[in-house]
């Protein structure tokens, strides 16, 4: 076990690498300029290209990412061009808001995919079956900005129960879990329907398989027989589709984190870019790509854990 | 005089289809007494897996559907036994194995597991007792250091093992009546003897009485007292293993007789009788080998023979039996 996590660790260096460098290139490629961002909009000309040599932007492009690695091998993340703070401070700040998010939106959507999943194939074809499966392709086609602004619209402005601007505090206080709510909402549809689609047609191949006949042999209930020889099996292609989705939530946080100003990674990200804010914007790519690799690692092992077959390899 | 333990009387199974009626089995019935073993034999396809998990209460239903019959199992008719009795009985007083050990058992869990969750359900045992029985259960199939075994995953053993932890999954609750259906088919020669000696053995030992599907006629003939041969859905003749190989009476049996190869060919292939099963949705009026055998007539074609006796302990479903000496 501890050599496949070593293995991935490896593994994940170059596409960490990769990740930051075309980051770092796709930013430079972005309209907006540094110097003129740094020096302010009404500094002349000649103030801007003192700057523009200062800040190493003259230079091409592959040098200039090389000082970034330099500094970066160092922990120098550099200073954000707007707030002059450290980009290490501000992504510290934000880091913790975007895991309650993911936390709050992955922590119901997940277990009622896998409930909604299971319910549908075994009841296949009966009602409750097409309503799951109806629920399941709307959150599969329905764009998640779309999502956001209807839950706005219905429980934050026509029903005002839950706020819609900001965070409210930490997770474990009231304010902080309200603000929560319908950004977690938002951004926790968006796994309902891959979740439960998945889950239904691995439970439906799992039920076939001999040993569920076996199961029923042993005089199992069929409640456990389900549980514990269909969904237990079934969990494994289910983990696998949640590793891969978690992509779209990191890109979901950044529309459903700017949507709600909520002053997570993913709104930090947006605004830098915006405000071509580099040293900012790179920072933010470093915490995203990260995240995903830390993500998948945690996949790697759950995986592993749940099928008996790959551990011995 | 021994008791029949299961005892099957004109069991109709059916799968409804939109297009048709399928009789899977349609008329099949057997004394299978305490303590011994019963062969049901028959060709692919004519309903000896319909059969066995009818007797389980184990069919899909729907499509299938059991139109008619008993299958009575300690005094008790089990097709009115409540879902719940049946689930007590299932893995308890009647234990099952399968055609595919390869697939049998549960991937995720280990042997061991998946023997103490049959234990805890029926014995009522868990924790350190029931590793204990569970090891020692492999242990009594043969399973080579079984103290280690039963933490191994079913992908670490090799076919004939894992048709041994199907076995003592099957005996882990001593069952009166073990279903063994074709155990040794998926199995290679040399493995599919030792499965076989084992399942004798520890017949010798438990006392369990024994089911045992085979398509293969050497197989009963190592291993029962008692047989039913099976063609389409019905039993067209059986006995006492003896009397029926030393004068069988049904022109199918006689060709499966002949069909048995021998050491050196495919085993038990039963491909020596010309024709082939009619379909099973075409409804047939006379005797439903008519269209293969070689002595049918007029009456044969329309009206069923019904099972007789031709001798003590010996019944045949042939408007010709007794047929002498000269064979077709
Ligand atoms: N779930 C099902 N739905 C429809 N028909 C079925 C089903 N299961 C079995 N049958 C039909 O019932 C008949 C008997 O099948 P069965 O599996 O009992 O044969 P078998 O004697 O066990 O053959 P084999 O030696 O190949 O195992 C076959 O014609 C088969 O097509
Ligand atoms: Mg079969």
């Amino acid at each position: 076990m501890i050599e496949t996590i070593l293995n991935r660790i490896v593994v994940s260096v170059p596409v960490l690498f990769g990740v930051l460098f075309l980051g770092f290139a796709l930013v430079q490629l972005a309209p907006g300029d540094p110097a003129r961002v740094q020096a302010g909009p009404t500094a002349p000309p000649e103030v801007v290209e003192r700057i523009r040599q200062e800040m190493g932007l003259d230079q091409p492009v592959i040098v200039q990412f090389g000082k970034y690695m330099e500094r970066l091998a160092q922990g120098d993340l550099g200073r954000s061009l707007i707030s002059n703070k450290t980009v290490t401070s501000e992504l510290a700040a934000a880091i913790v808001p975007t895991i309650e998010l993911m936390f709050a939106s992955l922590i119901w959507s997940i277990p009622l995919g896998i409930a909604m999943g299971t319910l549908a194939a075994v009841w296949r074809g009966s009602l409750l079956d097409r309503i799951i499966m109806a629920i399941s392709v709307a959150g599969v086609s329905l764009p998640i900005f779309f999502i956001c602004l209807l839950l706005i619209q219905l429980l934050g402005v026509k029903y005002p129960v839950f706020p819609f601007i900001g965070r409210g505090g930490p997770i474990w206080t009231a304010e902080g879990l309200r603000h929560l709510v319908l950004p977690a909402l938002s951004l926790g549809l968006i796994f309902i329907g891959p979740v439960s689609r998945m889950t239904r047609s691995s439970v439906l191949e799992v039920l076939r398989l001999d040993h569920v006949r076996t199961a029923r042999a042993k005089g199992l209930t069929e409640p456990q027989v389900i549980l514990r020889h269909g969904l237990r099996n079934a969990l494994i292609p289910v983990v696998t589709l949640v590793g891969l989705q978690i992509g779209y939530l990191l890109g979901g946080a950044v529309v459903t984190e700017t949507i709600f100003s909520y002053p997570g990674i993913g709104r930090l990200a947006v605004g830098a870019i915006l405000s071509s804010d580099f040293p900012l914007a790179q920072g933010t790519i470093l915490v995203l790509a990260l995240g995903f690799i830390l993500v998948n690692l945690i996949v790697d092992i759950l995986y592993a854990r749940l099928d008996p077959r790959v551990q011995k390899k | 005089m021994p008791e029949p333990v299961l005892s099957l009387g004109d069991l109709q199974v059916r799968f409804r289809s939109n297009r048709h009626v399928l009789r899977a089995v349609d008329g099949v019935g057997f004394d299978l007494m305490a303590g011994q073993t019963l062969g049901l034999v028959g060709e692919s396809g004519c309903g000896k897996s319909v059969t066995s998990l009818a007797i389980m209460r184990l069919l899909p239903t729907p499509p299938a559907e059991i139109a008619g019959g008993r299958i009575i199992f300690e005094g008790k008719d089990l097709l009115q036994l409540s879902e719940r009795r049946m689930r007590q009985l299932r893995g308890g007083r009647i234990g099952m194995i399968f055609q595919e050990p390869m697939t049998s058992l549960n991937p995720v869990y280990t042997c061991g597991d998946q023997i103490i969750e049959s234990l805890r359900r029926h014995s009522g045992l868990s924790g350190k007792p029931a590793r204990d029985r569970a090891i020692e259960l492999l242990d009594l199939v043969g399973l080579p250091s079984p103290e280690r075994r039963v933490d191994d995953y079913p992908h670490q053993l090799s076919g004939g093992q894992r048709q041994r932890v199907m076995i003592a999954l099957a005996l882990a609750n001593d069952p009166a009546v073990l279903i063994a259906d074709e155990p040794t088919t998926a199995l290679d020669v040399t493995i599919q003897s030792q499965i076989l000696d084992l399942l004798r053995e520890l017949q010798e030992r438990t006392g369990t009485a024994i089911l045992m599907i085979t398509h293969d006629l050497g197989v009963v003939a190592e291993t029962c007292q008692a047989v039913a041969v099976m063609y389409a859905g019905t039993v067209v003749e059986r006995g006492e293993v003896g009397a029926l190989f030393a004068d069988p009476q049904h022109p199918y049996t006689i060709g499966l007789m002949a069909a048995v190869p021998r050491m050196d060919t495919d085993r038990g292939r039963l491909v020596a009788i010309p024709g082939s099963v009619p379909p099973p949705w075409q409804p047939i009026a006379g005797c439903r080998f008519a269209s293969r055998c070689p002595l049918a007539d007029d009456r044969c074609r329309r009206d069923r023979p019904p099972l007789d006796a031709i001798a003590p302990g010996h019944e045949v479903a042939c408007w010709k039996a007794p047929i002498d000496g000269d064979r077709p």
